[in-house]
C-alpha cells in the first residue's frame, strides 16, 4: 500500500498536463467523473468516449500504466461485490456453463465497473499530474472553506510522517520479539494504534506551537504560487468533461 | 465502507450530496463559532492519523485487513462539529488522491463516516457516559459501543440507498445478508480499536479526549495526595 499512499503519487515529468493551472485540472476531474456516473444502462458507446478522454490525457501526460495500475487495486474489494450482483440479483436469467446469472445483474455489474474504473483513472491522472498542495490550492480558488483545506494540508503534509512513525513503532515491536504473524500480531498492532494516536496529537500540539512562534494568526498561508487560471486554460481543459457530458446526455436521449 | 463512483444511481447520489453537503455545512457553521484556530493543527494531525490508520494495518488473514474507519473515534477525541469535518476532508482526500472511494458518492460517504458517527455515535457516548460509573474503562467502552453501533448504522443507511434506488434490483434481504455479515465483523474491530485508543489517551492525556468529564481527567491519586490523607 505504500506504493499508492507514499511519495511518489506524482510522477517526475513535466508536460502541458502539469502546468495546467490546478483548479482548472480539479474541476474538470470532478464534472468528468459526474458525467461518467450519469451514464445510462445501455450507454456502452458512451463509456467508449469516456475511456478514449482518459486515454488521451494519459498519453499526453506521459502518466505510466504502473502507477494507474495501482490505483485501480484499490477498487478490488468492490470488484469482488460487484461479481456477485449477476448470482444475487432477480429477473430473466442467462446460463453460462450451467450457472444460472441474472441478466440486469450482469449488465449493472458491467456498468458499475466501467464508471468505478474511469473515475479512479481519472482522479489517478489529476494526482499524477498535480502535487497535492497544488490541488489544495485549487480548492481553495474554487471557494472550497478554508478550514477544510487548513485541515487537509496538514493532513496531506504529516501523512508521510505518521507512517514513518507506524513503520518505526512496527519495527521497534519485532525486534522486542513480537511475532508479526496473522491474528498473534492483533494485540500489539492494536495498542500501537493507541501509542500512535497520542504520539500524533501530541504532535499536532507542538505543531499549533511552532506555528504560533512563526506567526500564524488563524490563515494559512497561501504556499502555492503558479498564477490563477486564463481563460485560454479553462477552455481548453474544460474540454474534457465537455465531451463525456455531452456523450452522457446523447446517450440518455436515445436510450 | 467507502462507496466507489459509479455504484449508486444519479437520484441516490445527488440526495448524499444534499444530505451530507448541508450536514458538513452545519459542522462548519458550528466549529467557527467558537475559537477553534487552536484546534485546526490538532484536528490536521488527527486526519493524518486516520489516513494511516484506514490503510491496511493489522493483516488478519488473507484478503481481509483490520483497518480503523475512525469516525466515533474522531467525534470523542474531537467532539462532534471538528470531528465531522475532520472525518469530512479525511474522506475527501481518500477520494481524491488516493483513489478510495468516490465523487459522485462523495455525500453519502460522508453521511456514513462522517455524520452518523457525528449525529448517532457522540450523542449515544453521552448517553451512556450519564448511566455508567464514570472510570476510564467505562468511558472507553462507552466509545467502543458507540462505534459499533455508527458502523451498524452507516450499514443499514448503505443497505436501504442501494435497494431503494439501486442501478439494479437485488432482493434487500440478500443484500442485507452480504453486508451485515460483514460490517457485524467490521463493527466488532471497530469497537476494539477505538476502545484501545480512548483507553490509550486517557491514561496518558485525557485532557485530549473531548468526550471526557473532569472525574476522568483527574490524576490517579496521586503520593503526595496520600501522604496529606494520612
Amino acid at each position: 500500500m505504500t506504493a499508492t499512499h507514499g511519495v511518489d503519487l506524482t510522477v517526475e515529468v513535466e508536460t502541458a498536463a502539469h502546468r495546467v493551472a490546478p483548479e482548472c485540472k480539479v474541476l474538470a476531474t470532478i464534472l468528468f467523473v459526474v458525467a461518467v456516473a450519469l451514464v445510462p444502462r445501455h450507454g456502452w458507446w458512451a463509456y467508449g468516449v469516456d475511456a478514449t478522454l482518459v486515454a488521451a490525457v494519459a498519453i499526453a501526460a506521459k502518466a505510466p500504466a504502473r502507477l494507474l495500475g495501482q490505483r485501480l487495486a484499490v477498487e478490488i474489494p468492490f470488484v469482488v461485490f460487484i461479481v456477485l450482483l449477476p448470482f444475487v440479483g432477480g429477473g430473466a436469467k442467462t446460463h453460462l456453463l450451467g450457472v444460472p446469472l441474472s441478466r440486469a445483474g450482469l449488465q449493472a455489474a458491467g456498468g458499475i465497473a466501467a464508471k468505478a474504473t474511469l473515475a479512479v483513472l481519472a482522479t489517478a491522472l489529476l494526482t499524477a499530474t498535480t502535487k497535492p498542495p497544488a490541488i489544495l490550492a485549487g480548492l481553495t480558488r474554487l471557494r472550497c472553506p478554508s478550514q477544510l483545506t487548513a485541515i487537509a494540508g496538514l493532513a496531506l503534509r504529516y501523512f508521510q510522517v505518521v507512517l514513518d512513525e507506524l513503520r518505526r513503532m512496527q519495527i521497534a515491536r519485532v525486534a522486542r520479539g513480537d511475532d508479526p504473524s496473522w491474528i498473534w500480531q492483533a494485540r500489539a498492532a492494536a495498542r500501537s494504534a493507541g501509542a500512535l494516536t497520542v504520539r500524533c496529537l501530541q504532535r499536532g500540539e507542538r505543531v499549533y506551537g511552532a506555528m504560533l512562534a512563526r506567526g500564524y494568526s488563524g490563515n494559512m498561508p497561501d504556499t502555492v504560487l503558479s498564477e490563477r487560471a486564463q481563460p485560454l486554460e479553462w477552455a481548453v481543459t474544460l474540454v474534457v468533461p465537455l465531451v463525456a457530458a455531452t456523450a452522457t446526455v446523447l446517450a440518455r436521449a436515445m436510450s | 465502507m467507502h462507496i466507489p463512483d459509479g455504484f449508486l444511481s444519479g437520484e441516490a447520489a445527488a440526495v448524499g450530496w444534499v444530505v451530507g453537503g448541508s450536514g458538513i455545512a452545519l459542522c462548519l457553521r458550528e466549529v467557527g463559532l467558537d475559537d477553534n484556530e487552536r484546534k485546526l493543527p490538532v484536528a490536521g494531525l488527527a486526519a493524518a492519523f486516520f489516513l494511516v490508520a484506514d490503510s491496511p494495518l493489522v493483516p488478519l488473514t488473507i484478503g481481509t485487513d483490520g483497518h480503523l474507519l475512525g469516525g466515533t473515534l474522531a467525534m470523542a477525541l474531537l467532539g462532534p462539529w471538528l470531528g465531522a469535518v475532520t472525518m469530512a476532508v479525511v474522506t475527501a482526500i481518500q477520494a481524491l488522491a488516493l483513489g478510495d472511494g468516490g465523487i459522485t458518492t462523495f455525500g453519502l460517504n460522508m453521511v456514513n463516516l462522517a455524520l452518523i458517527p457525528a449525529f448517532v455515535g457522540y450523542p449515544l457516548i453521552l448517553l451512556l457516559r450519564r448511566l455508567l460509573p464514570s472510570t476510564r474503562i467505562a468511558l472507553a467502552g462507552a466509545c467502543g459501543f458507540a462505534a459499533f453501533v455508527s458502523v451498524v448504522v452507516a450499514s443499514t443507511v448503505f443497505v436501504s440507498e442501494v435497494s431503494l434506488a439501486a442501478v439494479v434490483r437485488v432482493h434487500p434481504a440478500t443484500l442485507a445478508k452480504t453486508m451485515f455479515g460483514t460490517y457485524t465483523v467490521v463493527g466488532v474491530l471497530e469497537a476494539a480499536l477505538t476502545t484501545l485508543v480512548v483507553r490509550a489517551l486517557l491514561e496518558v492525556r485525557p485532557d485530549l479526549v473531548s468526550v471526557a468529564t473532569p472525574l476522568h481527567r483527574r490524576r490517579r491519586v496521586p503520593v503526595s495526595e496520600l501522604d496529606r490523607a494520612a
